[in-house]
């Protein structure tokens, strides 16, 4: 696990929306500010924040599924920003997304063997149909469906079942990575625990790399490598998993997990809650410096004034807080 | 002390074209004034219908039968003039979206005043002068001018708080939270939390809270109650079902929960399996095809919710662990 597959700099991506009210006209919504990282061969990594934060267009514009405003994604090396549809091509067999309505995700008149199977057909429609459906068969029977079910319909198939055909069709080109955006969120929590195991054995048989989106911090915790802390389109912090829930430096990150309910009563009980003021600001007038400062419980006059920008903690944990060294860990 | 809420053999069943479904299943529990009861389960386990047959806010299609007993009173059966007496007054219910008890089209100022001078006799001027002060003691800032806004002018976990303010407004015995901050995010869930853990102290009111979020249970509740097709499974208090769950369900729930507080071991485990489909029950235990403990006796016929120490109480055929 050494080799960077992705790069990501300044990656920026802004809507214009209409600005509303009396004079009408369009500003620009900041979806994705200027996010950077690198995701390496067989790693995960965890995206977390709250909802409108940024994360599932982000991993959109990382894939090229949305057209980045700004800022570079290299893929093995070369800039793939921007490519129309047909240069991109190659480039997708090896890049694929699950979603998190499974159901709604899969074309409800194609049988499951055709959803399943047709990325092989885009891609290499040399292949006869025969083969296809072996190929088929065999994907299935790795995210466990019974292959003999091949020709039934989405609707015939429980929520944790149709998650599996979503990453049987992910799956099928052998990609490199897959982004999942909140591939787990929908389904009970017994069921969750098979997808997430499953996830994980592919990525070992396949070297696969994940960017796991998720507002749930536990699973995260659970299936990655490394988290990165959205608030705004901004990134507030990106540490190794255990630094993050260990040794949280960001006053975001550290409010975050102190909110996620433990299921242990003493813990949960016992346990010291930051809690933050008030709600998100609106995407389309972020706080001017830090975007966190209109909920920061240690804001002063220079987060008003400063953005601040990704600072090393130590290998590989890098925070972007103005006053993080004066507020310890 | 006898307890505000009563449950005695509850069933419910739906009428639908392709069969019966069996939602609520011989379902027995009380509950005290000031307690806060958690009720889990997956999806479709029959949480919610449970308490929406308790309100006799079932669909057409859905009829219980058994007793349900709230403070003293009757209330299987009871007639829709008589239950408006109830709800909304001495027992109230708030779901996971807002909107399904606020009015888009009233401020509301006009829908809680129309509470207060309906249900407690109190004139115009009162009523808003409440109806201020319960948005207050909800968190909501500025309650004096909000109070004049309409739902969609609030954010989504400030619309969760005007709920709850609207469900508060006459004093509720209790309070049924049918998954209140599932729409939310985590920093606003924990202001809601800490806003129910003070009513409960504060008010003194019945909370049940209903959700799929162990955690929550767990900060929140004293007593939890586990459901598994449409039956009880387990019973019993907060830290009894956590540090030494029975149930075989129970204990499946609790292993595969990824920790946010700990590392866990590399795989989590899973409950093999899915759910059963309540509109055909299997013979016997409802978590047969899932159990790793199962034994012929499971396969033919239905486990039954015994009482096997003080509070405590389980649906299972497996000998103490
Ligand atoms: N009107 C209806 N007609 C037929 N079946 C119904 C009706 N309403 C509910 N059901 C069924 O009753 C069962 C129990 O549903 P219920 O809503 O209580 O589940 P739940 O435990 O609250 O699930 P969730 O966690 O998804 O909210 C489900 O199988 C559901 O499909
Ligand atoms: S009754 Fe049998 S099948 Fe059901 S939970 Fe207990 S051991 Fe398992
Ligand atoms: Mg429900």
């Amino acid at each position: 696990m050494s080799d960077t597959i992705l790069n990501v700099e300044d990656l920026k991506v802004h809507f214009q929306v209409p600005r509303g009210g009396f004079f009408g006209g369009r500003v620009p919504l900041k979806a994705v500010d200027g996010v950077s990282f690198e995701l390496k061969s067989g790693e995960t990594l965890g995206i977390v924040g709250e909802s409108g934060c940024g994360k599932s267009t982000l991993g959109r514009a990382v894939l090229q599924l949305i057209e980045p405003t700004g800022g570079n994604v290299a893929w093995l090396g070369s800039n793939i920003t921007g490519l129309d549809a047909k240069t991109m091509r190659p480039y997708r067999k090896d890049m694929q997304i699950i979603f998190q309505d499974p159901l709604a995700s899969l074309n409800p008149r194609m049988t499951i063997g055709e959803i399943i199977g047709e990325p092989l057909k885009t891609h290499y429609p040399e292949i006869s149909r025969k083969d296809r459906r072996e190929k088929v068969r065999q994907m299935m029977d790795k995210v466990g469906l019974l292959p003999q079910m091949i020709n039934r319909y989405p609707h015939e198939f429980s929520g944790g079942q149709c998650q599996r055909i979503g990453i049987a069709r992910a799956m099928i080109l052998e990609p490199k990575v897959i982004v999942c955006d909140e591939p787990v969120s929908a389904l009970d929590v017994s069921i969750q625990a098979q997808v997430v195991n499953l996830l994980q054995d592919l990525q070992k048989e396949f070297g696969l790399s994940l960017l796991f989106i998720s507002h749930d911090l536990s699973v995260v915790r659970h299936i990655s490598h490394r988290i990165m802390v959205l608030y705004l389109g901004k990134v507030m912090e990106i540490a190794p998993k255990d630094a993050i829930y260990a040794d949280p430096r960001h006053p975001y990150t550290k409010a975050l997990i102190s909110a996620v309910p433990i299921p242990d009563p003493d813990r949960e009980r016992n346990k010291e809650i930051v809690v933050l003021q008030g709600d998100l600001p609106s995407p389309i007038a972020p706080p001017s410096g830090c975007v966190f400062r209109t909920r920061c419980p240690f804001a002063d006059d220079e987060c008003a004034k400063t953005a601040p920008q990704p600072e090393s903690v130590e290998a590989g944990h890098t925070v972007s807080c103005l006053h993080w060294q004066k507020l310890g860990g | 002390m006898s307890p505000i809420l009563n449950v005695k053999n509850l069933e419910t069943r739906f009428q639908t074209l392709d069969g019966e479904v069996s939602a609520v299943n011989g379902i027995d529990f009380h509950l005290h004034k000031g307690e806060s009861l958690g009720v889990v389960g997956e999806s479709g386990s029959g949480k919610t219908q449970i308490f929406l047959s308790i309100m006799g806010l079932l669909a057409k299609n859905g009829r219980s039968t058994g007793s349900v007993k709230f403070k003293g009173q009757e209330l299987i059966g009871m007639k829709t003039g008589e239950l408006n007496k109830i709800r909304g007054v001495t027992m109230s219910m708030i779901f996971q979206d807002p909107m399904t008890s606020l009015n888009p089209y009233l401020k509301i100022s006009k829908q809680m005043n129309e509470v207060l001078i309906e249900h407690q006799g109190r004139t115009e001027e009162e009523a808003l002068k409440e109806s201020i002060q319960m948005l207050d003691l909800v968190g909501i800032p500025e309650a004096r001018k909000r109070v004049h806004m309409y739902p969609h002018e609030f954010s989504g976990g400030m619309r969760q708080r005007v709920m709850i303010a609207m469900a508060l407004l006459c004093k509720p015995d209790l309070l049924i939270a049918d998954e209140p901050t599932t729409a939310l995010d985590v920093t606003v869930q924990a202001q809601i939390l800490d806003l129910m853990r003070n009513l409960k102290k504060e008010l003194d009111t019945a909370i049940v809270m209903i959700t799929h979020d162990l955690g929550v249970v767990a900060g929140l509740c004293d007593r939890v109650m586990v459901m598994y097709g449409g039956r009880i499974v387990e019973k019993g208090d907060v830290r009894n079902i956590f540090y030494d769950a029975q149930h075989p369900y129970t204990q499946g729930l609790l292993e595969s929960m990824p920790r946010l507080d700990e590392a866990k071991a590399s795989k989590l485990h899973a409950i093999p399996g899915q759910p059963p489909n309540l509109q055909n029950l299997p013979v016997g235990c409802a978590f047969q095809d899932r159990c790793e403990y199962r034994k012929d006796q499971c396969l033919s016929s239905i486990p039954n919710l015994i009482e096997f120490a003080e509070g405590r109480a389980k649906a299972c055929f497996r000998e103490a662990s």
